[in-house]
Formats: C-alpha cells, structure tokens, sequence
C-alpha cells in the first residue's frame, strides 16, 4: 500500500514533467501549426544552463531562472531566424529543419559542456522528506516539481480561458488570417507564444537536473513520449496535454514499479524481470495504441 | 524514356567500377562506402514510396530496417547455439534468411500501418515514431540477443559461388539488390496502383470521392516500403556482421528522411543521390572534425529553407 502511493507520487510528479513539455509544443501546433522537435533542445538547454549556473552559484532559484532565461531565449531566437519561415510547409519540411536543430544544438552542448552527464544538487530547502500521507515519506523536492506543475497548468488555463492574449491564443487558433485581418501582429503573438513554450521547456529541464544526470541528448527520448503523450491527448489542446500527460506519466511509473512483480507470480524470476522491463518500457506505446483504435483524434481533440 | 533507360544504364556501369578505382587508389575503404550508400539507398527508396509519391511523412522507418537486421541477427544467433524457444532452428543461407527478414518487416508495417494510417498530418508523424521506438526499446531490453550491446555473428549468410569474406563480392551482391528494388518500385509507380497513390499525394479527398478505398492503398504501400526496408536491414546486417539498438534509433528514422528529402522526394533516382550524398558528406565531415554534426545540422535547415527539392532539384 505504501509503495503504491508513493508511485502514484512518482507517476504524478513525472505526469507533470510531461506535461511542461507539451504544453508548449501542443500551443505552438494549435496556434502556429508547426511541429518542432527542437523543443527538446530547448528542454536540454534549461537543465544545461540551470546545472551550469547551480555550480557556479549554488543557488536552486538562480539556476530555474537561468535555466527558464537561457531556454527561452534560444526559443526565441530559432523562432525568428528560421522556424517562422516554415510555418506554411510541410510538416515533413519542419521535422527535418527541426531535426537538423536538434543535431546542432547536441552537438554544441557536447563542445561546451563535454559528454559527461553533469550533476545537481537537490537544494538544501527542498532537500528531505515529509509524511503528507501518514506512514508514506515522500521527497519534498519531488513533492515542489508536482506543485510547479499544477500551479503552471491552472495558470495556462487563466491565461487561454480568461485573458485578451488568450482570445487571441484561441483565435489564432482557428482563423490565423482572420485574426491578421483584425489587425493583430500575429507575427509578435506566434513568438510570444513560442518563447512561453520555451521557457515551458526550460523549466522543466532546469528542475529535471537534481532528479536525473543533465547529459547531451537528453531531451530526445522524452520528447517522444511527449508525442505519445500529445496524440493520446489530442493534438493542440492543452486540456488534452494535461490529461494524456497525467495518463502516460502514469501508466509509465506504474508498470515499471509493478509489471516485473506481477510477471514473477506466474513466471520464473529472470524471465520476469527480462519481460517485465521490455513490456514496461512499451506500455505507453501499447497505451498510445489503444487510445488510437477507438479514438483516433486522441481523448480531448482540439477542435470540433 | 531511352534517354533514362540510358542514363540509368551509364550510372549502373559506373557503380560496376567502384571496386576498380578503388584497387586503383589504393583505398578500399570505399567498396565499404559504397555497399554503405547502396543498402541506405534501398532503404530510402523504399521510404520514398511514401514520402514522395503517397504523401505518407513516416518517421518510424528505422523499425523495419532493425527488425529486418535482427532477423538476421537472430537466426545466425540460433544457427550457432541452440534453437529459438527449443523448437525453432537458426538459419544461415541468404535465399532463405533475407525473404525471412523482409517478411518479418512487412508485417511489422502492416501491423503499425493499420494502426496510424487512422491518422493523418503532423499526428501519422508522431505515432509512427512512437511505434519505432517502442521496438528500439524492445530490443533494448531483449538480453538474450545482448540488450543495448547488440549482437555480434561470424559470418555473412552464405550464397552458393560467392565466399563470405568477400567484400568485392558482397558490394556487388547489395548494387545488385538495389538496382531490383529500383526496378520493382519502377514498376510500382508507373502502374495503376502507382497512379492511386499519387493521386492520393495530391488530392485524397478526390481520391476517396471516385470511390477508392485509399486506407488499403495506403497500408500497401506502407507494407511494401517496409519489406524494402527489412531488405536493406538484412543487408547491413550483413555487411558489419553486427545488429544494435542503434539501427532502430530514431535518429535513423530521421537520416533516411534527410536521404529521400535531400536527393529529391517523389523520384526514384533521388534517394540514391540522398544516400550518396549523406555517406560521403558525413565521413567526409568526420574525418575533419569530430563534431561533424555541428555542420551537418545547419545544413539541413539550409536544404529545407532554399533548396526545396532537393539536389536533384538543382539540375532543373
């Protein structure tokens, strides 16, 4: 009992990891139409500058600052030297152009930063555990990453539902032109959005580094579970994001923590280990699968 | 048309000298370089047949050039220890192993074809990604065939008359797999099948209205683009006598992209180019720096904002 909630924390806390990520990359879709993929460079850069300015510095708030800065700023500056040209392609133009991003910036981490993955350090302040449910310590630091991660998602939802920049988020959304045609800067409206989902990115690269080692490609392979994460939720809806990323994070965390436990109830103990880490590392694939077969569009698609 | 045959004919005659120039600089590391551009083109022009002509961006590709290396990984495996799950002999002979590995591919493609041609546009990009790196992971995690180390073999598949050792041998053995894939996808695209697909690139609303079934068109030509590729799987397989998760990365997936895009989509002849030019290009580069990558990245960004279709797209 006390390990199967400390792994629904565990599936909530990396539910809400995913979900920083794909927030932004499901607006820059919806809004902008443009699949990016450089958005994991973006997410390997927060936790790069955030790592590097934590060593200098050792303060925790200093480095999510560096980290959420350094991100953004990328984003924005990719945004306005090459990715505004392609937002009329072909997706297959923006996932090449996109993919040669990303070779580069790998490339420059690893020039600057070298191939040894760096380390963080939990901050003192987060550091240790607290009893929030009776009987299951839990990590403060990963208990801080959860609220981050709620209070980022109801303040999206303020800022699209219930703000002028969200109509026109919204707007932007459905009749790009249209919203042009009002006289709108949609070309200032799309950065912005980019740089918001940038700084999306680096911030949770930056509170990733003291959770996991900050190492050159990094953001590849959870990029690709924030695609499974988007399509189960339905492609440019960020209510969609949140609730595929709370599903995936979760049905992830749980079958790593108990599918090679419940193998070895009917099976011998190495093959159930074997199969159970080759089933687990496939569940949200299987996941993605199923949601597909009887809704295509994803769970909460986006419009109509 | 002759002209084309005869272009076609010219370039195959030049292939055909590669080994001799290579003897005659001294440099056999180019019969390896060219075996290298003649598998990846396989590959590439299988992909093309999606990319280009059906409009299909898949980017999970990788998945059947792995699962069609491993096949022959595996039952070299198998021939050398004991039988897969005590029942099943392991195989070492090319005319039995290759169809093995291509139908082993083009069913894998059939099975993810039928789940992502439900979709379309930027969500058939990310599902077929996301399926490709759901069998990286599976071999990953397979330790039997040695997990993230791969899995080495002694010896090539074995074709009568030709000796395994022979890297000159082998080259010509993949040129001439190529020039049949080219021949066959030839065939494919000039027919009407061919016609439906293009069609659908260019208008699948119409498509659907004069009453084809467009999904099954798909799903074919995503299971024959899939067989190619388990070829060209099988193939390199061969070559490094070694299968890795690496084959399955999806920065694979994304190379053969680069490949068909680079050469020229929606042509037969622009994959081979793109192959071409992306082997020469990438160890040309790395014999120069080490952080080759770093150059080859902007590039690509450069051929995708000003060089829309591809080298080819220069000589017209």
């Amino acid at each position: 009992m006390t390990l199967l909630a400390e792994q629904v924390l565990n599936g909530l806390q990396f539910g809400v990891m995913l979900f920083l990520l794909a927030a932004g990359l499901t607006l820059v879709f919806g809004i902008m139409g443009l699949i990016n993929l450089a958005h994991a460079s973006l997410y390997m850069i927060g936790a790069f500058a955030a790592a590097w300015v934590q060593g200098r510095t050792g303060s925790f708030v200093l480095a999510l600052l560096a980290g959420l800065a350094a991100a953004a700023a990328t984003g924005v500056a990719i945004e306005v030297a090459v990715l505004r040209r392609l937002y009329a392609r072909d997706h297959m133009d923006q996932v090449l152009a996109t993919f040669g991003m990303i070779l580069f910036f790998n490339e420059a981490m690893a020039m600057l930063f070298g191939r040894q993955p760096l380390m963080a350090a939990v901050p003192g302040w987060l550091g240790g555990s607290v009893e929030f449910i009776p009987g299951v310590p839990y990590p403060v630091y990963r208990l801080a990453i959860i609220v981050v991660g709620m209070a980022v998602a109801a303040l999206l939802y303020g800022l699209i539902g219930h703000t002028r920049v969200g109509m026109l988020i919204r707007a932007g959304a459905t009749h790009r032109e249209m919203v042009r045609a009002l006289g709108v800067d949609i070309g200032l409206l799309s950065t912005g959005i980019f740089g918001l989902g940038a700084a999306l990115a680096g911030l949770a690269g930056a509170m990733t580094g003291p959770l996991l080692s900050v190492q050159v490609g990094m953001g590849d392979r959870i990029l690709i579970t924030t695609f499974v994460v988007i399509v189960v939720g339905g492609i440019g809806s960020v209510r969609g994001a949140l609730a595929g990323a709370l599903l995936v994070g979760m049905v992830d965390t749980l079958t790593r923590a108990f599918l090679p436990g419940l193998l070895k109830s009917v099976m011998v103990a190495t093959e159930a280990d074997a199969i159970g880490a080759g089933l687990s590392s496939m569940a949200v694939f299987i996941l993605m699968a199923v949601v597909l077969l009887v809704r295509p569009r994803g769970l909460f698609p986006a419009h109509g | 048309m002759v002209r084309r045959y005869l272009a076609a004919l010219v370039a195959i005659a030049l292939a055909c000298l590669v080994p001799a120039v290579a003897a005659a600089l001294g440099k056999p590391d180019l019969i390896t370089l060219g075996t290298q551009i003649a598998i990846y083109a396989i590959a590439a022009a299988g992909l093309d047949l999606l990319i280009g002509y059906t409009g299909l961006s898949s980017f999970g590709h990788a998945a059947f050039f792995g699962l069609g290396g491993y096949t022959v990984g595996i039952m070299a495996f198998h021939a050398a220890g004991e039988k897969m799950f005590g029942v099943i002999p392991g195989l070492t002979e090319a005319w039995l192993v290759w169809p093995l590995a291509i139908a082993v591919s083009a069913l894998a493609a059939l099975a993810i074809g039928a789940l992502s041609l439900r979709t379309t546009g930027v969500s058939f990009i990310m599902i077929t990604l996301a399926f490709a790196e759901m069998f990286f992971f599976l071999f990953v995690s397979l330790k039997t065939y040695g997990g993230d180390d791969g899995l080495g073999f002694r010896r090539r598949n074995g074709i009568p008359g030709i000796s395994p050792r022979d890297d000159v041998a082998f080259y010509y053995v993949c040129l001439t797999a190529l020039v049949l894939v080219l021949a066959l996808l030839h065939r494919v695209v000039h027919s009407r099948f061919g016609r439906v697909l293009q069609g659908m690139r260019q208008n699948p609303r119409r498509m659907e209205a004069i009453g084809l079934a467009t999904y099954r068109y798909k799903l074919t030509a995503f299971t024959i683009a899939g067989g190619v590729a388990g070829l060209a799987g099988a193939l390199h397989a061969n070559l490094l006598r070694f299968v890795s998760p690496d084959m399955l990365h999806w920065t694979m997936s994304g190379d053969f992209m680069i490949m068909v895009v680079l050469g020229g989509a929606g042509t037969l002849i622009g994959p081979v180019i793109g192959a071409a030019a992306m082997v020469l290009l990438q160890s040309w580069l790395a014999q120069w720096t080490e952080h080759w990558m770093i150059v080859m990245g902007p590039i690509l960004v450069f051929v995708v904002l000003f060089a829309r279709r591809g080298i080819l797209g220069l000589f017209r």
